[in-house]
């Protein structure tokens, strides 16, 4: 990656992940982001990641404060950092389970809040590092570990929740569309509010081998063959939309923010106090 | 700090309300926490007063979230605190360990009721000490404060700070419904009286921020340092080691060792007659307020007792109450739970003379002087 110029934002550390792993993908989209919006260094940015894959991509990889969470729980503790450091970006790493599974409801009241977050969900549909278990994303009849004879569980659709929930920007893409990614991912960290970017993304190691999808290029063009553009998926019925994974930008809207409401209390307080 | 609420030296207060004081005059500004009786006046005074100074108290979704976002505006720089009572309590134990394991000071206050599970939410119970101990997975050293009035929610909250802030670790305030929600005469000492204790920042050319010396300094977020907090084993700058065995021996024997290397300082008690007495009484939080007067009924009846209350009940304060041992013929334990102090006793007395226990539980009610006399004169006559 060095001929991009993004290494100076990394640690001299080899990465963790498997050859052909989406997160280098997701990593790399996250990196040139921050590089065109200007940024020579990420001392500006604090990256909270909970567990697994995902959460490695930060921690300890990138030159900046990192916070390796417990499960699930990284949005809770980028929630206190924020409160406290309002002037800085904090940024959520985090794998489909550690923020569908285990981590649901905290991702459901960030957006409600709509606290001043930038949340990239690197979706491999799959629990990558425990060895390819089944998922909340995982679609319905995939062979996974714990689901031998098929996933007969219906996947989350992460990104409609949280535009439901409230967040000011939500958009989904997949490692087949870098630069789509990346532009999002610049809109994420321009934005006030809860920015959420969904990365679906090729996991030949846990997921692919299991469903006749063994290499990377199997996977992209998997990608590309059913990603439907927001636009187009409007038109199409919810049955021929069974299977596809539905791309764009959700949602990019202004609306009150956490961290301002939570500081406009403190002046209400002080005024209030200063009456009595 | 802006606005001062201007006070007078004498308040009669309520338990939670001098907690919820206590954590201000200490330099807590940010509370994030989750309603539970009987614990909801922490969360309730806060958020009135922490944005009169400045402060920040925010209601999570749920326990983990709340502990979860103390630990994050302790890394941005904050003193900050959550408060909870049993069923909350065990829903931390994660972050617990974690908390210790990064070595992010912050406090918790359990407020205990009747458990397990939801039990008797609005009934007063002694039944967390043990998992205040040990709640958390893998090895673990617990500083556990408890105080047994008003006075002590004020003091204590404050203490608790203060040890978190020093050994940069995770502090219980062990409160109980009783303590908690009864309203007692509180005296104050002026703001600048107060003793406050704040975490040790890196100088320059400090970059071990976990590791070289029992308590490494502690930097914040934003400062261009690029922490690596992990709670994974990491090494002396906090990258992560996850197979060597050497760096997680080394790792978590500092981190308990640092704890009791230093509980000396970090153990409080309050003893009367441990020297002479005949019969001994280890208690603490609100069943040691049964004890006092126990004491006086005991005198008048000719038995001689001593006793010691735990202000801190982790670490154990072993020496006193070896001392005990050395001249009481019989100890005794009182609490409101079926056994969890009295192990301890048992433990650091060993077959020196027999520790007796006096348990009762359900629907808040204490075990009375009288109830406490009778069991000692059981033994003793």
């Amino acid at each position: 990656m060095s001929e991009t110029g993004i290494k100076k934002f990394m640690r001299d550390i080899p990465l963790p992940f498997c050859p052909g792993c989406g997160d280098v993908t997701v990593m790399s989209s996250f990196l040139r982001a921050v590089q065109e919006l200007g940024y020579d260094n990420l001392s500006k940015f604090v990256f909270c990641s909970g567990i697994g894959c995902a959460a490695w991509i930060p921690s300890p990889h990138f030159t900046a404060d990192t916070i390796h969470t417990t499960h699930g729980r990284s949005i809770p503790v980028a929630t206190g950092v924020k409160l406290i450091r309002p002037d800085l970006n904090v940024v959520v790493f985090g794998g489909d389970g550690d923020l569908t599974g285990i981590g649901l409801s905290h991702l459901i009241h960030a957006a409600r809040r709509n606290v001043d977050l930038t949340v990239i969900m690197v979706n491999n549909m799959i629990y990558g590092m425990t060895g390819g278990q089944v998922a909340p994303t995982t679609p319905l009849k995939a062979k996974t570990t714990t689901t031998p004879y098929g996933s007969y569980e219906r996947p989350i659709d992460a990104t409609r929740l949280v535009v439901a929930a409230g967040a000011s920007y939500a958009a989904r893409w997949t490692t087949a569309h870098a630069e789509q990614l990346r532009e999002a991912i610049k809109k994420g960290l321009k934005m006030k509010g809860f920015a959420f970017i969904e990365a679906v993304s090729h996991c030949p190691t846990a997921f692919g081998r299991r469903v006749g999808l063994k290499t990377i290029v199997n996977l992209l063009d998997w990608f590309k063959e059913n990603a439907v553009p927001l636009e187009k998926a409007a038109k199409m019925s919810g049955k021929d939309l069974g299977g596809k994974i539905v791309v764009g930008e959700f949602v990019h809207r202004e609306l009150p923010t956490y961290v301002d409401n939570v500081y406009a209390v403190i002046k209400e307080a002080k005024k209030s106090a200063k009456k009595s | 700090m802006t606005t001062k609420k201007p006070r007078s030296n004498v308040e009669f207060w309520q338990g939670n309300e001098a907690c919820a004081e206590g954590a201000i005059a200490a330099g807590c500004r940010f509370f994030a926490g989750y309603p539970i009786t009987p614990s909801s006046e922490i969360a309730e005074h806060l958020a009135i007063r922490l944005p009169q100074v400045d402060g920040i108290a925010v209601q999570m979704e749920d326990e983990l979230a709340s502990l979860g976002a103390v630990i994050g505006a302790s890394w941005g720089g904050a003193k900050a605190m959550t408060a909870t009572s049993g069923p909350g309590f065990s829903l931390m134990q994660e972050n617990i360990g974690y908390a210790f394991m990064t070595e992010t000071p912050c406090v918790i206050v359990d407020v205990q009721r009747a458990g397990p599970a939801t039990g008797q939410a609005t009934k007063c119970g002694q039944g967390d000490v043990m998992q205040a101990r040990w709640g958390t997975h893998g090895d673990y050293a617990a500083v556990v404060l408890s105080p047994n009035s008003v006075q002590e929610m004020f003091d204590m909250t404050i203490r608790a700070f203060n040890l978190a802030e020093k050994f940069r670790t995770l502090v219980v305030l062990l409160a109980d419904e009783i303590v908690a929600h009864m309203r007692e005469k509180i005296v104050l000492l002026p703001f600048e009286k107060i003793k406050i204790v704040n975490r040790r920042k890196p100088k320059q050319e400090e970059k071990a921020f976990f590791g070289l010396e029992d308590v490494p300094p502690m930097p914040f977020f934003g400062e261009g340092l690029n922490v690596t907090v992990t709670g994974s084993t990491h090494d002396e700058y906090g990258i992560r080691s996850t197979a060597d065995p050497v760096t997680h021996r080394k790792l978590v024997e500092r981190l308990v060792g640092k704890i009791l290397k230093n509980a000396d300082e970090i153990v409080d008690y309050e003893s009367h007659n441990v020297d002479k007495c005949k019969v001994g009484i280890i208690s603490y939080g609100c069943t040691s307020r049964t004890v006092y007067e126990t004491m006086e009924l005991a005198k008048k009846e000719g038995i001689d007792t001593g006793s010691i209350r735990l202000k801190t009940v982790w670490p154990f304060p072993e020496k006193i109450v070896k001392k005990m041992a050395e001249n009481a013929k019989v100890i005794f334990v009182p609490e409101m739970n079926l056994r969890q102090i009295f192990y301890e006793a048992q433990r650091v007395v060993g077959d020196v003379v027999p520790v007796v226990p006096v348990n009762k539980i359900g629907g808040g009610e204490m075990i009375t002087p009288e109830e406490l006399l009778a069991e000692i004169k059981k033994k003793v006559r």
